[in-house]
């Protein structure tokens, strides 16, 4: 067989234009058609080594379910995922996968890795078209497991755990399911029917999803420890870090877990069709440069009478957390970087926010993090106009499940402390896993863990 | 499901409601209240547990209509279930026999006090209860508070019922007495909460605020309800919602709860362009 010719680019993925995306809140990317996809599908080199597989924290199968794209075998392609990972359609949207599989893609030495992230979305997406496969599910075992909160831990813990016939029962806070994929990443990168869409597996697996129920309230660990065989806590990073600085609590300035939650859970972008106000006024800045600050930009731009929306960042772009992806569309949409460039205080008057005087930076010498550390400039303090400043500087572990509970081992920042191979807490039977133990993570990150913990409990609930 | 066993109107513009929802119930503690949402495209408002019956599975709301959802509530009858109740929310009161109490609720502050005051019963202290109106037909659960009370002080602003004045004359009246006060419980409209403070600490008067801001989640994970106590940042959804009256920054606590009044006052005149003006269908 002779040598093909392998295109050293990625097949783009169409997406909308800027100008016209950034008046709704539909999904920017289109995703790829069948013909795109087998094209795409067919850069991959099926090399034997796969370094993809060991780059994804879950191990989906990536040549077979490519191999499978690139001969038009859509279906089959999106359940060969599946026998990994249950969500493809969300994966395939908001995984790092330029961090992770199509960083170590060996078609990436020779030009652009493959499209992996936008295939498998592909492959999800055709399979909810044309009709998703029953998961199969093995013989009740009769043993009963609690898993708190229905984010993607939550809810890859859970199918696991329901797919080898335990009983399972999902605790969630809020009144819809999905946690972070609900309430913190926007409709345009991840439209919540695709969640639904994807969360129907719980059902067909059944599992009881409680929704309004918070656990170190409704009901505490120790009971669910009573009444449960084992627990899985996946209850996430809900809990925003504040800038410290003067003007914080003025009328306008927010954390970015509120300002999401108002746009994407409570869907404050239909107001008053929908109950929930959000105040933006004509200017926003939003300070961070992680993937939430993008969020945060490129929502506030979508919303009604925003003029200007500013990204304001320590540091230079390219130190920025974000992904690249997520920064390039936000610069797309027209949002202003003000890059090392710090807040100093929040100006007010009678009590509303009306500007933020920030102090240009320099960076230094490299710190712990490995990135250069920014240093402000003496005397270069400016003041930018804005009627609103959302907080978009990270989140820790929401302390509410823990409360009041002995003998959980917890971290200097608030973390679960579990062991790595198992996610086994210092409580017998408790798992964790997700936000909750690593502080602000990925979602994929948050599915990793809960496959090691419900393959961990599975093996505890034989041994009890 | 939670179901609204009973409804009455308790004086204009406040309804009463007695809602199904056992498991709160069952650990609704003083000080707590929940989370409600009334229909799919509804916001999320916290309104505080005035009473609970764990026996009959019901907590007892008390609701002001003051916009959208809370006319919107008002609509709902017997029988009708509100789509969402989650609870109980914030720390429970903190409890201990302190010896002669003074609770002072104004309007719908009332709803915590209640609760509160049967807490501090229960500790075993003497309670003095001081409940402020504008006006005489706005007074409602003076029997129960009777109930709780050891003594019980009415005040309207315009003297048609009970002594005319404000709370805060009814308490300078009693500390006027000589008569020892250990703990004052404060909660209702920010502008009395922040006089009564003002007053006690004058008389070194132990004093705790229920606080009443805008939430969203009600489980600290978005920020809005921040207040400053002691020049800290607080979450009253979970670090309180009670706090030393002596060190909230009440005029902060008064400008953050017109945050969104423009905006609210925009969906309430959508909402009763639908509705007759009383907000009733």
């Amino acid at each position: 067989m002779g040598k093909k010719e392998i295109r050293k680019e990625k097949i783009p993925v169409p997406e909308r234009s800027a100008r016209e995306r950034i008046k709704d809140f539909k999904e920017v990317k289109l995703g790829y058609t069948p013909e795109l996809a087998i094209e795409e599908a067919k850069r991959c080199i099926q090399c034997p080594t796969a370094p993809c597989v060991e780059g994804c924290p879950v191990r989906v199968p990536i040549p077979q379910f490519i191999e499978l794209i690139a001969e038009g075998k859509f279906v089959d392609a999106a359940r060969k995922i599946k026998e990994e990972n249950v969500l493809p359609s969300i994966c395939g949207r908001v995984c790092p996968q330029e961090d992770q599989c199509e960083k170590v893609c060996v078609v990436g030495k020779l030009g652009q890795p493959v499209n992996i992230g936008a295939l498998e979305a592909f492959a999800g997406d055709y399979e909810a078209k044309v009709g998703v496969e029953k998961p199969k599910k093995a013989e009740s075992t009769g043993k009963k497991v609690a898993v708190i909160g229905s984010g993607p831990g939550g809810i890859t813990c859970a199918a696991d755990l329901a797919k080898l016939g335990h009983s399972v029962t999902i605790f969630e806070a809020l009144h819809e399911p999905g946690g972070v994929l609900i309430y913190g990443i926007p409709e345009f990168r991840l439209p919540n029917e695709i969640v639904y869409g994807e969360l129907d597996v719980l059902k067909e697996l059944g599992v009881e999803v409680k929704l309004n129920y918070v656990i170190g309230k409704t009901k505490v660990l120790e009971e669910l420890r009573n009444e449960f065989d084992a627990v899985f806590i996946a209850s996430g990073a809900g809990l925003p870090y504040m800038l410290n600085i003067e003007g914080l609590n003025l009328n306008g300035v927010y954390a970015a877990n509120e300002f999401l939650t108002r746009v994407n859970l409570m869907g404050a972008y239909r107001f008053p069709d929908y109950d929930t106000p959000v105040f933006t006024g004509k200017r926003v800045a939003v300070i961070g440069g992680g993937n939430t600050a993008m969020d945060v930009a490129r929502t506030a731009k979508r919303l009604n009478g925003v003029e200007e929306v500013y990204i304001i960042y320590r540091r230079s772009e390219k130190e920025m957390p974000a992904r690249v992806e997520e920064i390039h569309h936000a610069q797309e949409e027209g949002v202003v970087f003000q890059t090392l460039t710090n807040p100093v205080k929040f100006l007010g008057e009678n009590g509303w926010l009306k500007g933020i005087e920030c102090v240009r930076m320099e960076l230094s010498e490299p710190d712990e993090s490995g990135r250069r550390r920014p240093i402000p400039i003496e005397g270069s303090n400016f003041v930018i106009d804005i009627d609103a400043a959302v907080l978009a500087i990270g989140q820790g572990p929401n302390p509410i499940v823990m409360e009041g509970v002995d003998g959980l081992d917890i971290g200097k920042w608030g973390q679960i402390v579990v062991d790595s191979e198992t996610c086994k807490t210092s409580l017998e039977g408790v798992f964790a896993g997700g936000d909750v133990i690593h502080g602000g993570s990925t979602v994929i990150q948050a599915m990793g863990d809960a496959r090691k913990a419900a393959a961990a409990i599975h093996e505890y609930l034989f041994e009890n | 499901m939670y179901r609204i066993l009973k409804k009455r109107e308790l004086a204009e513009n406040v309804d009463e409601f007695v809602v199904e929802a056992s498991e709160i119930a069952k650990k609704a503690e003083p000080g707590q209240f929940v989370i409600v949402r009334i229909s799919k495209k509804g916001e999320r408002i916290p309104l505080t547990i005035a009473e609970k019956d764990c026996d009959a599975g019901t907590i007892t709301l008390m609701v002001q209509r003051v916009g959208k959802t809370t006319f919107h509530l008002s609509c709902l009858e017997e029988g009708h279930v509100i789509t969402d109740v989650v609870g109980p929310l914030g720390k429970p009161t903190h409890l201990e026999k302190w010896g002669h109490v003074v609770c002072i609720g104004g309007g719908l502050g009332l709803a915590p006090v209640h609760h509160i005051a049967q807490g501090v019963k229960d500790a075993e202290n003497r309670i003095t209860t001081i409940m402020g109106f504008r006006r005489e037909d706005l007074v409602f659960w003076e029997e129960k508070m009777k109930l709780i009370s050891d003594r019980l002080i009415v005040t309207t602003n315009d003297g048609s019922y009970g002594m005319k004045g404000l709370v805060t004359d009814a308490l300078q009246e009693l500390i006027d007495s000589g008569e020892e006060i250990n703990m004052v419980i404060t909660a209702g409209p920010v502008p009395m909460m922040k006089a009564v403070a003002e007053l006690t600490k004058k008389y070194r008067i132990p004093t705790v605020a229920s606080l009443n801001p805008v939430m969203v989640d009600g489980t600290g994970m978005c920020g809005a309800c921040r207040v400053t106590v002691n020049g800290e940042v607080k979450f009253a959804c979970v670090d309180g919602p009670e706090f030393d009256a002596h060190k909230v920054e009440f005029d902060e606590l008064i400008n953050r709860l017109n945050m969104f009044k423009t905006l609210e006052g925009e969906a309430l005149k959508e909402f009763q362009k639908k509705h007759c003006g009383c907000g009733k269908e």
